[in-house]
């Protein structure tokens, strides 16, 4: 089984810690691990803009680099969840719909791939987890508040074997941090109180570290709790799942 | 104006954006305490969703077969291709019976097409007898929810209103006074009112009746007493059979408010001797919609609200930052069919989280539509010149490896290296309440690379 990684652009270039923490995770569970060197992004930034159609040669790029791999892993449910969803602007070749098929968030494929759960961590930390929305909405890495059925999330199914690690409960499980691409700044004012409302939910609820599937959604809050001073820090699932402190 | 510029006005006001939210909020989670009681609730929002994609593929047939049962049951059938002929059509019907004094219960319908102006233009009182749409009413505003016309609206506020319209006496705004001086009100307009006017929420093809949901019986309050009632309708109103209520009427109410039924479900079928009853059928732009297979799915909705009050933005923004008659985000898919450079801003009022589309209880998929409106809004409405270049640039730079890793080492750096107050100086809307991360030396690519070259060497 070859696995190819893609590491998003901003976690290459701002959150390298998170791509380190993955490959790391991976090869700790003997995944023969590929990162092709001419990845660059998943098309996201200009297709949730309005502008899919100058996202061509991202998708384009994305597919030539992975198409030859058994699965595409990323610590983003985004980025999966765009590829998956919204690869249907360039030719459906067979190359292009494998890739499509095949890619899947780290937490899920650890879980469900991999079969999985308890990855001989440790975090003795009270753990607030951010459930991102297109993860789970899209890729449907867990149930969400809205919809009727049985309750599940792989995330807090890998965490839970985590040494130390305790869940606090929020009081909205499931609402958006208010990132949501350029809408952080073209809608600046909603996308800023809804990530002030998000942390002082986990504030409120005793949270020492926020994690989530994705950097992106951590990054806003991030941005609002250096700002801000707050006693909170964030990291991605992946450097938890990687630790063992 | 555009959505977020309306939306940040409204939050220069912190602690009316928190009451807001969470006002808007708990009716949210009492659906979900409600719908989380329903076994078979998704199958019962199946059953919704396809009732509703059979009934506008065959719109034209169910319309007529509508029409022919209403008719038998002694109804006046009305059409109106557009907002002009339904206001017409309805001030023709209240001079042919000489009547003067309307009441009117709730309807998103007659808002959109500004039937209130219209009416007082030809010197018709027309009264709003939902207690949320008459306090905007006396407001003069519009209504800023579809099911709760005035929650942008504290009882302070209603308190002062009052006074000021109703003439009632200050009650540091005592709810309890509040809506006995607003019934007493009414109630002396329910018994003057020379026509009732009236949405429908259900229109029954097979039998020619049509259902009015309300809870405080305004409906009934207003078409049972008055010798003239004009309901008015989208042609997407229409269900197939009188069966199809038990589906639509358990998902209403739950997903409007958490309750199990609306308390007045009121079933109109003929006129009571000696008095009218009219129906309106309108069209105003839904058939253009249902001709837009990426969009048609939006005509499924059953105004239950649901979809504003879980959206995150809508909430903290209000829903006169939509500045539409529909707000929130069935209305940002609505809207845009009607006028895409008017209402360009709205689809990008959403963070995609799609919360929208999974409370829908009739699964119109609301967040895909959003981002299909977006891709048509870049094309045929102008776009700011930064942005569509900044696309285009970015659309570049991710289509090529090498320059991607040149950008990207000019970013870090300088995160590292500008000064705070540069970094977050005007431009960057980013930096007005938030941090950016510190640029670290090395990338993942760098980090990758040393360590395969550790490997080798």
């Amino acid at each position: 089984m070859k696995v190819g990684l893609f590491i998003p652009c901003y976690i290459n270039q701002l959150y390298p810690q998170v791509g380190i923490a993955t490959i790391e995770l991976l090869e700790k569970l003997n995944v023969d691990v590929g990162y092709p060197s001419g990845q660059t992004c998943c098309g996201q930034p200009m297709a949730n803009s309005g502008f899919e159609y100058e996202s061509n040669g991202a998708c384009s790029n994305f597919v030539e680099n992975f198409k030859d791999f058994d699965y595409i892993v990323t610590p983003s449910g985004s980025c999966a969840y765009h590829v998956k969803k919204h690869y249907d602007i360039i030719p459906q070749t067979e190359e292009v719909i494998k890739v499509r098929n095949n890619v899947y968030e780290l937490c899920d494929f650890i879980l469900n791939i991999l079969k999985i759960k308890d990855l001989g961590a440790s975090f003795p930390y009270k753990i607030g987890v951010h459930k991102s929305c297109h993860g789970l909405r899209g890729l449907r890495l867990g149930s969400c508040s809205e919809v009727v059925g049985k309750q599940y999330s792989y995330i807090e199914e890998l965490l839970q074997e985590v040494k130390g690690v305790e869940l606090m409960p929020l009081s909205r499980t499931d609402e958006c941090c208010g990132f949501g691409g350029t809408f952080a700044v073209t809608e600046e004012a909603i996308s800023v109180k809804m990530g002030k409302d998000k942390i002082q939910d986990h504030l409120d609820s005793g949270v020492e570290v926020i994690t989530a599937t994705d950097t992106s959604c951590l990054m806003h809050l991030e941005g609002l709790i250096n700002r801000n001073k707050q006693p909170l820090k964030v990291l991605h699932i992946a450097e938890i799942l990687n630790s063992n402190l | 104006m555009s959505h977020s510029k309306l939306a940040s006005i409204f939050n220069k006001d912190e602690k009316r954006v928190d009451w807001h939210d969470k006002a808007l909020w708990f009716v949210r989670h009492k659906r979900d305490k409600s719908v989380h009681n329903v076994k078979g609730w998704e199958e019962l929002r199946n059953l919704g969703h396809g009732i509703k994609a059979h009934m506008l593929s065959n719109l034209d047939n169910y319309l007529i077969q509508f029409e022919e049962n209403a008719k038998k049951n002694g109804v006046e059938v009305h059409w109106a291709a557009n907002d002009e002929e339904h206001n017409k059509l309805i001030v023709d019907i209240l001079k042919e019976n000489n009547a003067k004094k309307i009441v009117k219960s709730k309807s998103m319908l007659t808002e959109e097409c500004h039937l209130n102006p219209f009416l007082e233009a030809n010197d018709i009182e027309v009264i709003d007898t939902d207690l949320g749409e008459r306090i905007v009413q006396l407001a003069k505003e519009r209504p800023s929810h579809i099911v709760l016309p005035a929650i942008h609206k504290n009882r302070h506020e209603v308190d002062e209103l009052f006074q000021e319209h109703l003439g009632t006496k200050p009650c540091d705004g005592d709810p309890q006074y509040l809506t006995g001086e607003a019934r007493k009100h009414l109630r002396e307009k329910f018994i003057s009112a020379d026509a009732a006017i009236t949405g429908v929420n259900f229109a029954i093809a097979e039998t020619g009746g049509f259902v009015v949901c309300t809870n405080e019986g305004n409906a009934d309050m207003g078409a049972h007493l008055a010798p003239v009632h004009i309901a008015c309708m989208g042609v997407e109103k229409i269900i197939p059979k009188q069966e199809h209520l038990g589906v639509f009427l358990r998902l209403l109410a739950r997903s409007a408010t958490g309750q199990p039924i609306t308390t007045y479900s009121s079933h109109f079928k003929k006129p009571r001797k000696g008095t009218k009853m009219h129906i309106i059928i309108v069209d105003n732009g839904r058939s253009e919609q249902l001709s837009r297979p990426d969009f048609r799915a939006s005509l499924h909705c059953i105004r239950c609200g649901a979809c504003m009050n879980t959206c995150p933005i809508y909430r903290r923004s209000g829903g006169h930052s939509y500045d539409a008659t529909i707000p929130g985000p069935i209305g940002s898919i609505l809207s845009p069919g009607k006028d895409l450079k008017k209402y360009s801003t709205l689809p990008f009022a959403s963070t995609l989280c799609g919360s929208c589309s999974d409370v829908c209880p009739v699964k119109i998929d609301i967040h895909s539509q959003l981002y299909k409106w977006r891709q048509i809004i870049t094309k045929e409405t102008p776009q700011p010149f930064i942005k569509k270049q900044s696309m285009k640039a970015m659309g570049k730079i991710f289509a090529n490896p090498s320059q991607f890793e040149i950008v990207g080492k000019i970013a870090r750096w300088s995160l590292r290296n500008l000064p705070k107050a540069v970094i977050n100086s005007k431009p960057n809307a980013w930096g007005k309440a938030r941090d950016l991360p510190l640029g670290p030396k090395q990338s993942f690519d760098e980090w990758f690379k040393e360590r395969e070259n550790e490997k080798k060497s």
